[in-house]
């Protein structure tokens, strides 16, 4: 058996070859095609994560407020309620959720389109998991750094912001560029849901043009490229903000 | 490999006498499939019914005659979308009548009967007013199911007819239906016979309705192997029989004009024009 890869070069809506492989007057090869599926690959994965990203980062923080006032006690045990509610529950379960139930009990959000609603149960859902590794990078801080900095006269929302948050965040980098690349491969929820990125191009596609094995294949690649594309630039940052003595590079000396 | 080819070869030839097998081994096997409404469905565990399986035992005594085994025993293999022609190829099964398309690209491993049935893309709706056909669709989110020819046909229809149409890939049937029924698309377009088995499953039959000119319609028809005239003829000899004498237009209304189980509804299908007109032509040919 022989691979075909001029597949993608096939139109879609015929059965002619494209010159160039690319079609002309709304003409779309399979490859072209890919890459729109691609590119809704991207944006849910995308907008998931900022979204994860600004959610963690709070969450994550208001779990490791001293329970010195009675206001940041219940901002505290809001956010455990917050990680335990996002994390216990299956993905797959919270994007029907989103799309079938909520619209139910908010009827606003029949008019937002499927890809945002997945966007935002992806966020939500990674957001937990940040939320915990910003709570792990916060507690792994020695006592002694807060109390330098309380000794120095400043206020709570100082501390976290000159002191705690900028040396957590960089002792996270690392489990954030794992959550960062799991995002891009769980977009493909977003297939259950109407979308039509990668995997549910892969579904439809393979089927009609009975050439499964290219069409996985070529998804597969791209899922890979893209996740090593976003570690690649997590790696980057990571290597940009390093500072002596703070975060994994540190201690390998680099 | 060019052993394992001749093998394949003398198997394919020892097996593609399905009459001489038969009267052989005293036993024929039918396929079936598990949810295949009307056509082929589980009414209880391994008791296959449907408008095929009314067909398919209309078979037997035909096949007795055939052979001369009075004595025939009937086995039933379920079958699925993905097995259906390998089991039919490689002899575990040898026929099924299902809801099995006859298209020209199967014909190059399978053999077809006289055409049975035959459906066509429409558009369901849920009280949509103003679509009356796929042209009303201008503009609109209409709802499709992934993997399925008709996502492609709508693309064409779409870019030949510049509709700016607007594709919701839902991922089976009850997911596309659900993208109707929430809003979020004006139709769900598929094949009309799968339309229908969406409202008999609906919780408000009445609210729907299966409205558009298909534009093309598909044969189903039942499978046999390749290549084995003397086995077409008892099949197509049936069926023939079956249609000139009124008695298929008789099991044509009991499963598509009465209520059927599981639920006692009825798909108050007519029988589509297409299908009238093979009840004289009997043809076994493909679309297009």
């Amino acid at each position: 058996m022989s691979l075909e890869w001029s597949i993608f070069c096939r139109s879609t809506t015929g059965n002619t070859q494209l010159a160039g492989c690319l079609g002309q007057n709304g003409e779309l090869s399979y490859l072209q095609w890919l890459i729109s599926a691609w590119g809704w690959t991207a944006t849910v994965a995308l907008l998931g994560f900022l979204i994860a990203l600004l959610l963690g980062l709070l969450i994550g923080t208001l779990r490791t407020l001293p329970s010195t006032s009675s206001s940041s006690r219940w901002s505290s045990r809001l956010a455990a309620a917050w990680v335990e509610l996002f994390r216990d529950i299956p993905l797959l379960v919270q994007v029907f959720l989103w799309y079938h139930v909520a619209p139910f009990f908010l009827p606003a959000l029949k008019s937002l389109p499927s890809w945002l609603l997945v966007s935002i149960a992806l966020g939500l859902f990674t957001s937990a998991r940040i939320a915990e590794q910003v709570r792990a990078g916060i507690q792994s801080l020695p006592r002694g750094q807060r109390d330098a900095a309380l000794a120095l006269g400043m206020h709570e929302a100082q501390i976290y912001r000159r002191v705690i948050l900028p040396v957590a965040l960089r002792i996270m980098l690392p489990a954030l560029t794992s959550e960062a690349m799991s995002i891009v491969k769980n977009s493909s929820v977003a297939f259950v849901v109407a979308v039509a990125e990668l995997t549910q191009f892969a579904m439809q596609a393979q089927e009609e043009t009975a050439r499964g094995i290219e069409i996985y294949l070529a998804v597969t690649v791209l899922y890979a490229l893209t996740a090593f594309a976003v570690n690649r630039v997590l790696a980057f940052i990571e290597l940009r903000v390093r500072v002596p003595g703070v975060g994994a590079l540190a201690r390998q000396g680099a | 490999m060019a052993m394992l080819a001749s093998t394949l070869a003398c198997s394919g030839i020892a097996l593609a006498d399905t009459l001489q097998k038969i009267s052989s081994t005293g036993r024929v096997t039918f396929g079936y499939r598990e949810s295949s409404v009307p056509f082929s469905y589980l009414a209880g565990p391994r008791q296959p019914i449907g408008f095929g399986v009314d067909i398919t035992t209309h078979l037997i005594p035909a096949l007795k005659r055939a052979t001369g085994r009075h004595d025939l025993e009937v086995n039933w293999q379920a079958l699925t979308s993905q097995n259906r022609i390998p089991l039919i190829t490689n002899g575990t099964v040898d026929v099924e009548c299902g809801s099995t398309s006859n298209t020209a690209a199967r014909a190059k491993t399978v053999a077809f009967a006289i055409n049975y049935f035959y459906t066509g893309p429409r558009l369901l709706v849920k009280q949509a007013p103003g679509v009356k056909d796929f042209d009303d669709l201008k503009g609109k989110a209409v709802a499709v199911t992934t993997g399925t020819t008709t996502t492609k046909l709508l693309r064409k229809m779409d870019l030949e007819r510049s509709m700016n149409l607007q594709l919701l890939p839902g991922k089976d049937h009850a997911d596309s239906f659900l993208l109707v029924d929430a809003g979020r698309a004006v139709a769900f377009a598929m094949d009309d016979i799968l339309l229908y088995g969406q409202i008999l499953n609906a919780k408000q039959p009445a609210q729907w309705h299966v409205v558009g000119t298909p534009p093309q319609v598909e044969p189903y028809a039942c499978m046999l192997r390749k290549d084995d005239p003397a086995f077409k003829q008892v099949v197509d000899g049936v069926i023939t029989d079956l249609m000139r004498s009124g008695e298929f237009e008789r099991i044509y209304a009991k499963w598509f004009l009465s209520p059927i189980p599981p639920r006692g509804r009825s798909l108050n299908l007519p029988m589509s024009d297409a299908l009238r007109e093979n009840l004289r032509k009997r043809s076994d040919q493909p679309a297009n």
